[in-house]
């Protein structure tokens, strides 16, 4: 496990979450070292989702604390009241994290260069001129340069993911969050993404994917988190976590799904 | 024909009306009616209240009931009570009628466009107005065009309304021609004229929807 002696990027501390009767986090708490690239695994329902939404406030938690890079989007006080950032602060803080999503979620009204320049533009200020070229360098890096003009709804499945990882750059976040990232793809589409995600591994970008990929979670992880039933159960580097589970269900889940 | 050139200067005269308070009514509900939805989807609770009201109101009563209280009614009404020209009467009515059916085509827009849009641009780090504007409304300007269309159409006609205020549109220009020369021909010219108006909205709205074929949801 690398050095937490720094300040973690991510500090995720009992995070409680309960969506009517159902509790879905029952008090998960996770540090993210920086370059740590975190593979989430568990059973559809875990919470693995829920968790990484609520990171970037897209969930709100009914208590606990995250704290990103040393700067705090929530807290709860002694007495169980649970606090957030105001608005534009937490706007700020949650920026710092690029979020993939299953869905791909791109804008479909504007080409993929407009994809990836909008919120740049809009919510950085920079000009038009000045993020282009970033833009641009970055659909080369996803190997999309090509498709710079078309729109997403003439991309196919994978090609619209490994857009959507470089609109998230373009923003040039410190942490980039994937939630099942390669679900909603055919199979034989999964590998380019997959491919996208480890190059951006390999240059050390702080990671955290949720995914059921798991030969993505023992190749590429530094660390690998097992969640079932709305709370961690087990942690490790792959190589120990995928041969050595201690507990009973990671056992069971890993029998299941290898 | 000599006769149908004849009676065209009073019909022209009437279709300038017509296209009058048709295009003031657009020009001042579309905006209206924006504002009116956004109320509508708001987070106040009182304020989305009140606009459902507002809208039930509005649609819930005749356009030509409106147009006869605001012209007739409203002077007699305490603190605002206040007397109206015939134009600006009709245009009152018109605006405050199409405002409440622009601001349900609008809501239905806005509301058609998926909640992954909203998390996509959150996540990116825009405000709640930045969204609106850039990614959500843009969609649902797509969205819409066909009711738009719809609704566009319905108001050329609606305009002949207006004569209850005793204003010479289209319509009751041509039936002036009607009675006093009991020939129905005015009657087909008006329509002749009716139907190049909304052939050219028609027509606009197809180049519209064309314009923003160009991507699919």
């Amino acid at each position: 496990m690398p050095s937490m002696t720094t300040e973690p990027m991510i500090r995720a501390a009992h995070l409680h979450k309960r969506f009517g009767d159902h509790e879905v986090l029952k008090g998960v708490s996770l540090e993210i070292g920086k370059g740590e690239v975190i593979a989430m695994i568990g059973p559809s329902g875990s919470g693995k989702s829920t968790f990484l939404r609520c990171l970037n406030q897209l969930e709100r938690v009914d208590r606990g604390e995250v704290i990103i890079e040393g700067e705090t989007l929530v807290s709860t006080d002694a007495s169980g009241h649970c606090r957030y950032a105001p608005d534009k602060e937490a706007r700020r803080i949650c920026a710092k994290m690029g979020m993939v999503f299953q869905h791909f979620n791109l804008f479909p009204h504007l080409s993929v260069l407009g994809n990836l320049i909008e919120a740049p533009m809009t919510v950085k200020g920079l000009s038009r001129d000045a993020i282009v070229p970033v833009a641009e360098e970055l659909l080369r890096k996803v190997g999309l340069f090509a498709k710079c003009d078309a729109y997403p709804s003439q991309l196919s499945g994978g090609q619209k993911q490994r857009v959507a990882i470089a609109r998230a750059l373009a923003m040039a976040p410190d942490i980039m969050l994937f939630d099942e990232p390669t679900s909603a793809l055919d199979p034989e589409l999964t590998g380019e993404v997959l491919r996208t995600m480890r190059q951006l591994a390999d240059e050390h970008m702080t990671m955290l994917v949720v995914t059921h990929e798991m030969a993505f979670a023992r190749d590429v992880s530094t660390r690998t988190v097992f969640m079932d039933g709305g709370d961690i159960v087990e942690a490790g580097v792959p190589a120990d976590l995928f041969s050595n589970p201690q507990q009973p269900r990671t056992r069971a889940f890993l029998n299941h799904m290898l | 024909m000599d006769y149908i050139l004849n009676i065209m200067g009073p019909l022209l005269e009437g279709t300038a009306v017509t296209l009058q308070v048709f295009g003031a009514t657009l020009v001042l509900a579309v905006p209206l009616g924006l504002a009116l939805a956004l109320i509508r989807l708001s987070r106040f609770r009182a304020a989305s209240t009140a606009v459902a009201g507002y809208i039930w109101l509005m649609r819930g009563t005749p356009l030509m009931l409106q147009m006869l209280f605001i012209y007739f009614a409203l002077p007699f009404v305490p603190v605002v009570g206040i007397r109206l020209p015939d134009f600006p009467a009709a245009i009152v009515a018109f605006v405050l009628n199409y405002a409440a059916y622009f601001a349900e085509i609008f809501r239905a827009g806005i509301q058609s466009v998926g909640r992954g849009q909203y998390e996509a641009a959150q996540v990116l780090g825009m405000s709640r107005a930045q969204t609106m504007r850039r990614i959500i409304l843009p969609q649902m300007v797509k969205r819409i065009l066909p009711p738009m269309s719809n609704e566009t159409i319905t108001l050329v006609k609606d305009t002949s309304l207006i004569y209850v205020l005793a204003m010479n549109d289209l319509l009751r220009a041509a039936r002036g021609i009607v009675q006093r020369d009991f020939t129905t021909m005015p009657f087909v010219v008006a329509a002749a004229f009716y139907l190049v108006m909304t052939l050219l909205l028609t027509w606009g709205f197809m180049r519209l929807e064309k314009k923003y074929a160009v991507y699919d949801d």
